[in-house]
């Protein structure tokens, strides 16, 4: 298997042989090596955090006002190589029709990801066998890929511009789905400049026009490097129906391994 | 009584040489004036969306507010597709439907497309769910696997009806639009890229034709319809104008005067209702065409009437300002009966007809104003000529005077007995609001849905069931009930479709049994339920989700039964036994009440007519105060109700007989007509009561000098006004179609009645006349 580039080292071949070719840097090439720099940096500062462990609690709105409330876990694997996606475990603790399902998600980059449900009431456990999976996630307005994180090979960078937000400066970058089937064609992305932390994201629908809204709020450091925002709140603004996931405080270091993450041990799971 | 004559005669004798005199200042104000007030117009916008037609209170309408909010808005297209060769699942076809479904995704405000391309269908392997779009790639697909897949097709319940006939030789495609509802282009934009798309595709494959409905076709349809009928029926009212104006006038300046005089008082109306924020819908469309109708009216009398004067032998100007006076109680009268009729529009729950009142009303106000002062001071600057008199007309007039009231009593039984006959009719109206049925065959819309329906049902009834708890779809009973709901409806005459999640569990529970279909049928277990759910939802691609199914907290779910062309009564019939199955099989806290676009129609005439009875009631009050006012009479006021009320209700009778259906519009045309048709009664009792109070004439002579004097006038008129609703019968829009054939009628009716059956019910109680007949002298009217 040939070992794959590093996106940066790519990217700057790319630049470099576009150079080669045209003789100048055009700014297109500019826009496009300055957001994957950015991006780049927000993915590095998160680097070696190894497995996390935290409880959340998602509450869902609707136009007419109504709310109700989800309780989860999430356990999350860290895999060092960028061209392979991290691991994670999603137990359903509320409502209690589906307490204890369990779902073990291994993320891929331009593939879908591999994903089984552990269904308590059946005591089996279900491959999820479909091509796009890009649908709410428990009838919430995140996609399952908004909760559990973002691969920096997952998207295609722009750099836009440089705007205040919040007690910050941020970038923005455009991100452009690399996958198929997905439901957006292109996101936008703010950045601190601070930090490295996604700040907020929109995300465009197919017709691109604006979908929805999410923002990363109360972020606090743990172990004095990693940034863990412990609100996410999404606002659809075609259906004004909205989304909030309040996370408890983060265990780093539970001392998770690849045998952790594997569909045998979904039935095991309380 | 005589200074109150007295004073108005000197008030309008003053404003006439006010205004002769400075007759430039005159021109110049009323020019300037009007022209200000339609700068305002650009703020009026066309509605476009079929919700205007409800009030905010309207109960139907926040019920299915609530639920859009709950779920998902209802706004949609219909593609409907049918392939020349007769399958649907025929390659070419596939492909097409492949394409149309994925570009359908870029049309502005969709949300979501359905169709039997990117269906997910489920199936099980081993421990595998498999959740796929049902066709990918369908133009490559070999006969025996698209054959399968249109067997999978038709065994689907959410797909069999609605997105495919039973016969696999029509297909749809439904896509879903959220308009933010901010600007009026929305629903113009999405319409012109859904034409846009349905060409594009239609060139790309030949062989199939493409029908375009739904919602959103709907709620363009209803700004083309106004928009069209804005273009054609002001030209035709404007031709019909001239042609009346030039046979009643037979000058041509005095044609000019009455059409500046139209257009100023149509151009102030509709500057006002830019001042209002009016949304133009149809019927607001009309308000002009109903403006000219009436202002023309007000002109031509006092044309006329200086014409006589002129024959008579008057000089111009005093002749003009006589033709002023003895016009001026009458116009002003009429003017203003006919205001508080279109006013009394308001207690309607319609703001589409508050808008037609309130415009009209502005209009009618800015037409008197104007002929009393814009026509006197701009025709004075004109030559008036006219020729010999010519007395053959008026001699008819009193030969007819002569014959009714010779023939009261025989009048007063035959007016009054086929007008009560008619009137028993009137219980046999049925009310029918079908919307698609409001437009006629020029609107794209109506063709289209017309075609539409012949193989899918296009009326939509939600239900959004409660399961009293949260988390409460996946409760075993719940479900169960569910689906015997369900299969309930399936069995309902007129129901095409149901779309329940009772089907889907079912599906799932199968699939879960490794596709076993002894497991086809309501899990056992609410825990089961509840995770197939959960699977299910993680499985689906984004924009195909359950989120327009079941609530948030999972504690309801939504059964939308589709409807084939069913009229008002049937419709209300099945809710009927809707509700009565649902208060017999569900426990008081799982009730669904059945709600939608359909629903509100169903009851839109039920509530017009409920709030009109009250307008329509202080409308008969307030005009029938100002006719004992005008008339200084009691006796007169309330004797006038007889022949102002009477034209209406046989109308109605009529209508019965010759239609038997008619759309919501019915509940405004009494309080329309009403303030029309009592001018005619208004004229005819003023000149009788100056007759007998002034000159002391017999009731019979009174009589005769009321037909004498106005009777040309009203005939004249009523050309006129029959004419002007005729133009708003040749409306593409099916309310003002009726609402203009009713009035139209109404107003003949209260001509017959004035000249037939007012005179017998004035000579009520007095002996016959002894042959020793008076003439009065004529009169100028």
């Amino acid at each position: 298997m040939p070992l794959p580039l590093r996106p940066v080292l790519r990217c700057f071949a790319l630049s470099t042989l576009f150079v080669a070719m045209l003789g100048q840097t055009t700014l297109a090439d500019d826009a496009a090596s300055r957001g994957i720099e950015v991006a780049t940096r927000s993915d590095s500062s998160d680097n070696g955090f190894g497995d996390t462990e935290t409880e959340l609690k998602m509450v869902l709105t609707n136009a007419a006002g109504e709310s109700t409330t989800r309780e989860l876990r999430i356990t999350t694997l860290e895999r060092a190589n960028e061209d392979i996606g991290d691991r994670s475990l999603v137990i359903f603790d509320r409502p209690r029709d589906i307490k204890g399902t369990a779902l073990l998600s291994h993320s891929k980059i331009l593939e879908p990801d591999d994903q089984w449900l552990f269904l308590p009431a059946l005591k089996r456990t279900k491959r999820i066998s479909s091509a796009n999976k890009s649908g709410p996630f428990v009838g919430s307005e995140f996609a399952f890929e908004d909760i559990t994180g973002q691969e920096l090979n997952k998207y295609e960078y722009k750099w836009l511009r440089e705007e205040p937000c919040g007690e910050f400066t941020c970038d923005v970058l455009e991100r452009i789905p690399r996958y198929e089937n997905s439901g957006y064609t292109r996101q936008e992305a703010w950045y601190d400049q601070t930090h490295y932390q996604v700040r907020k994201i929109d995300y465009y629908d197919r017709k691109s026009a604006l979908l929805k809204t999410q923002t990363f709020n109360d972020y606090r450091l743990y172990d004095g490097k990693f940034w863990r925002a412990h609100e996410f709140a999404v606002v659809n603004h075609q259906t004004g129906k909205g989304t909030k996931l309040l996370f408890g405080d983060y265990k780093f270091g539970v001392g998770l391994h690849d045998k952790d993450f594997v569909k045998s041990v979904l039935a095991r799971q309380r | 009584m005589k200074p109150f004559f007295d004073r108005l005669d000197a008030f309008a004798v003053g404003l006439a040489e006010f205004v002769i005199k400075w007759r430039y200042a005159t021109i110049a104000v009323s020019v300037i004036l009007s022209v200000l007030m339609a700068t305002n117009a650009a703020n009026l916008t066309i509605g476009s969306n079929y919700r205007i037609f409800f009030s905010k209170e309207n109960p139907e309408l926040t019920a299915f507010e609530t639920f859009q909010a709950t779920y998902t808005k209802n706004d949609n297209f219909l593609f409907v597709i049918k392939p020349a060769n007769d399958e649907a699942f025929a390659a070419d076809t596939l492909a097409a439907v492949e394409e149309l479904t994925a570009e359908a995704w870029k049309i502005p405000f969709s949300i979501r497309v359905d169709s039997i391309t990117n269906f997910q269908s489920t199936r099980a392997i081993e421990d595998d769910l498999i959740v796929e779009d049902l066709v990918k790639n369908g133009g490559e697909l070999d006969a025996a696997t698209r054959a399968e897949k249109q067997q999978i097709a038709l065994d689907e319940p959410i797909i069999r009806d609605q997105l495919l006939t039973r016969a696999a030789d029509v297909t749809a495609i439904n896509v879903v639009l959220q308009y933010p509802e901010q600007s009026m282009t929305e629903v113009p934009s999405a319409v012109a890229a859904a034409r846009e798309l349905r060409a594009q595709i239609l060139e790309k494959y030949p062989d199939i034709t493409i029908n375009l409905t739904g919602v959103s076709m709907l709620n363009n349809a209803f700004a083309e319809s106004g928009q069209g009928d804005m273009t054609s029926l002001v030209p035709l009212m404007y031709l019909v104008v001239l042609v009346v104006a030039v046979i009643a006038l037979r000058s041509v300046f005095w044609v000019i005067g009455t059409l500046v005089v139209i257009t100023t008082s149509v151009m102030v109306a509709m500057g006002a209702g830019g001042l209002m924020g009016v949304a133009l819908t149809p019927i607001s469309f009309s308000a002009p065409t109903v403006i000219m109708t009436l202002a023309v009216a007000d002109s031509i009398h006092i044309l006329i009437s200086w014409r006589s004067a002129l024959r008579s032998g008057m000089e111009k100007i005093p002749g003009l300002i006589e033709a002023i006076r003895v016009n001026f109680l009458a116009i002003t009268i009429t003017s203003l009966t006919t205001i508080v009729g279109f006013l009394a529009l308001n207690f309607s729950d319609s703001p589409p007809f508050w808008h037609l009142g309130n415009i009209s009303a502005v209009g009618i106000f800015a037409a008197w104003f104007f002929s009393l002062t814009l026509l006197p001071a701009l025709v004075s600057f004109f030559p008036a000529k006219v020729k010999v008199a010519q007395d053959g007309d008026r001699r008819a007039m009193l030969r007819l005077a002569d014959w009714v009231i010779a023939k009261r009593r025989v009048l007063l039984v035959t007016m009054i007995g086929a007008s009560a006959a008619l009137i028993a009719f009137i219980p046999t109206i049925q009310f029918n609001d079908q919307w698609v049925k409001y437009f006629d065959e020029r609107i794209e819309f109506r063709t289209d849905s017309d075609q539409a329906a012949e193989h899918f049902g296009l009326y939509p009834i939600e239900f959004s069931v409660p399961s009293g708890e949260p988390g409460g779809v996946s409760n075993p009973e719940f479900l169960q009930r569910l689906e015997a709901f369900t299969s309930w409806l399936r069995d309902q005459p007129g129901v095409a479709h149901v779309y329940s999640l009772a089907d889907i569990m079912k599906r799932l529970n199968k699939n879960m049994h490794a596709d076993d279909p002894d497991w086809f049928r309501i899990p056992d277990d609410r825990e089961l339920s509840a995770q197939y759910l959960l699977l299910y939802e993680l499985s689906l691609p984004f924009g195909l989700d359950l989120n327009d199914r079941i609530n948030i907290d999972k504690s309801a779910t939504r059964v939308t039964v589709t409807m084939n062309n069913l009229t008002t009564s049937q419709t209300k019939e099945f809710l009927a036994d809707a509700n009565a199955y649902i208060a017999a099989n569900f426990p008081e806290d799982q009730r669904a009440k059945p709600t939608s676009a359909q629903v509100m129609f169903t009851y839109i005439t039920d509530r017009n007519v409920q709030n009109m009875i009250l307008g329509t009631t202080i409308a008969i009050i307030a005009i029938s105060m100002i006719m004992v006012v005008a008339l200084q009479s009691v006796s007169l006021g309330a004797l006038s109700l007889v022949p102002n009320a009477l034209p209406i209700l046989t109308t109605f009778g009529i209508w019965a007989v010759m239609v038997g259906e008619v759309g919501f519009s019915v509940a405004t045309v009494a309080s329309i007509s009403l303030g029309i048709i009592v001018d005619d009664t208004v004229h005819f009792l003023t000149k009788y009561q100056r007759a007998r109070r002034e000159r002391g004439y017999t009731p019979e002579d009174a009589i005769r000098y009321a037909f004498d004097t106005v009777g040309i006038a009203l005939i004249v008129n009523t050309v006129i006004l029959v004419l002007g609703f005729l133009v708003l019968t040749f409306s593409s829009f099916k309310l003002n179609v009726d609402m203009g054939m009713m009035t139209l009628i109404a107003i003949i009716l209260a001509l017959v009645l004035d000249f037939l059956l007012l005179p017998a019910l004035l000579l009520i109680g007095r002996a016959d006349e002894q042959p020793q007949t008076t003439n009065p002298e004529p009169q100028a009217a």
